[in-house]
């Protein structure tokens, strides 16, 4: 099972698409890791540098419909690649969320609120996931304990490492 | 299947939905797939299509009313007298887009246009055409069927509509959008390159020539595709204005080759998808239909179609 949690990256943006995440022209790369250095590199993001921002980052909050767009997987890998395994947003396009979880990483889903007590919480923000208990501790100005909602099947999948790991072993 | 523009597929009334490599490789290896239940939407279709306003232009309006994360984990269906009259490839130009609405599928209730598309296919299955069609039947939704949404559009009055931002439900009327000027136009892709597609943009390039701040780029869908439009003279009517005509390939659509966009530049094109960036760093996409880019291109700018039919 992967480890989950770690510095927050922000990204203030509703329907962040998976062009945007990985442009398809480094789809022919046949590695995971060739990705790496192409994270979010046509993120549409005042202020946002993704040769500086992505350093150091374990979690990405973000808002609404992340992930929308094509079904690149390549999405999903080039976060792995870059130590990023939780992204919580608001909601997140269908076949992106499931991709994630396909790999055994989280795509947590948070009520409005909750999003907006994270994005409050100033810029320097450490996450930490509790996968038993379903919730995510940040500490920023201030902290906060926040619970979210995680299916069984999605959980079975994050501990088996994967849907393939987790097909292997049970069709 | 592994592109999500599989959804283009319910237009012949099948649940076809895009998933990702994962999903594709336990799906060969074990037979199985999963999906969260989605709900459905009924859209229902009014009133007619003047001419130069076409099923592309119809998905684009819907894509705007609903947003980008209108559907998203629902299946659009699309019923109504438009869609009835509407042909195969104009079905398809309706699903294929339902994804830019965030849907799992969108879907059209497979009838006796259906059979007769199908007919080359299924001909060893069916003894008549009237004997698929009655099969087809036990597909359509129940008269008490629940939706979580209902829709109703009358495009009686619907202009040619054109994207003008970097999100696909960021649409205006091509009146608004008129005197746009463009660097290049993209005639091609799974949404639009199809040989009724090629014959609606032929339709208004006969005999001209497009403008000389244009480049012009069609890439007919299939191979087939390409064949039967050289058979019917529209290739040699695209070449003539001036148009260049490639192999078939997704192409620049997301950016990959035959029309890469550079910095600044300006594409009004048939595809289905104008994010930042996707055609080329810096570049922008105004998705449109097969006619209004053919009117477009003919005059440099964005252009409505029926001024020129």
């Amino acid at each position: 099972m992967k480890e989950f949690g770690g510095k927050a990256l922000f990204l203030d943006r509703s329907d962040i698409n998976t062009d945007e995440i990985i442009p398809a022209k480094y789809l022919t790369e046949n590695t995971k890791l060739a990705l790496q250095p192409f994270i979010l590199e046509d993120l549409k993001l005042g202020g946002f540098d993704p040769r500086k921002d992505i350093e150091g980052k374990g979690v990405i909050v973000t808002r609404a419909n992340f992930g929308c767009g094509s079904s690149r997987e390549h999405a999903v890998w080039v976060f792995e690649v870059n130590d990023i395994n939780v992204v919580i947003g608001e909601s997140f396009a269908r076949i992106f969320r499931q991709n994630m979880y396909n790999c055994g990483m989280l795509a947590i889903e948070l009520p409005k609120k909750d999003i907006e007590t994270l994005f409050g919480l100033g810029e320097a923000v450490e996450i930490a996931v509790d996968l038993a208990a379903c919730t995510i501790t940040a500490q920023g100005s201030k902290k906060v304990v926040i619970s979210f909602k995680l299916n069984e099947f999605d959980k079975k999948l994050v501990e088996a490492g994967g849907w393939l790991a987790y097909a292997d072993k049970n069709y | 299947m592994g592109d999500s523009h599989t959804c283009t597929h319910g237009a012949f009334g099948a649940f076809a939905a895009g998933v990702g490599t994962t999903d594709l490789e336990v799906g060969i290896l074990k037979g199985v797939c999963s999906f969260r239940t989605p709900e459905t939407m009924r859209i229902t279709i009014t009133g007619a299509l003047q001419d130069g306003v076409s099923a592309k232009d119809v998905i684009l309006f819907i894509i705007k009313e609903l947003t980008v994360n209108g559907a998203t984990d629902k299946v659009m269906e699309f019923v109504g007298p438009v869609v009835e009259a509407m042909s195969m490839e104009a079905r398809m130009t309706l699903c294929n887009m339902a994804i830019e609405a965030g849907a799992t599928c969108g879907i059209c209730l497979p009838d006796r246009v259906t059979a007769q598309y199908l007919w080359p296919f299924i001909k060893d299955q069916y003894d008549s055409i009237d004997l698929a069609v009655e099969d087809f039947a036990q597909w359509h939704s129940d008269p008490d069927a629940e939706y979580v949404k209902e829709m109703t559009l009358d495009v009686s009055k619907l202009a040619p509509q054109v994207t003008f931002g970097y999100k696909p439900d960021e649409v205006k009327s091509v009146t608004e959008m008129d005197g746009t000027p463009v660097d290049q136009v993209y005639i091609g892709s799974c949404t639009n390159g199809r040989i009724e597609d090629l014959r609606s943009a032929a339709r208004i390039l006969k005999g001209k020539k497009i403008a000389a701040n244009v480049r012009g780029i069609l890439s007919p869908a299939t191979p087939k595709v390409y064949s039967q439009a050289m058979e019917e003279g529209i290739i040699a009517i695209f070449m003539e204005a001036g148009f260049c005509v490639t192999n078939p390939t997704c192409g620049a659509c997301l950016g990959m080759s035959n029309g890469v966009l550079a910095e600044g530049e300006i594409c009004a094109s048939t595809t289905n998808r104008n994010f930042n960036g996707r055609m080329g760093k810096g570049g922008i996409v105004h998705l449109m239909s097969p006619l209004t880019a053919a009117a477009t291109a003919v005059q440099g700018h964005i252009t409505d179609p029926r001024k020129l039919l």
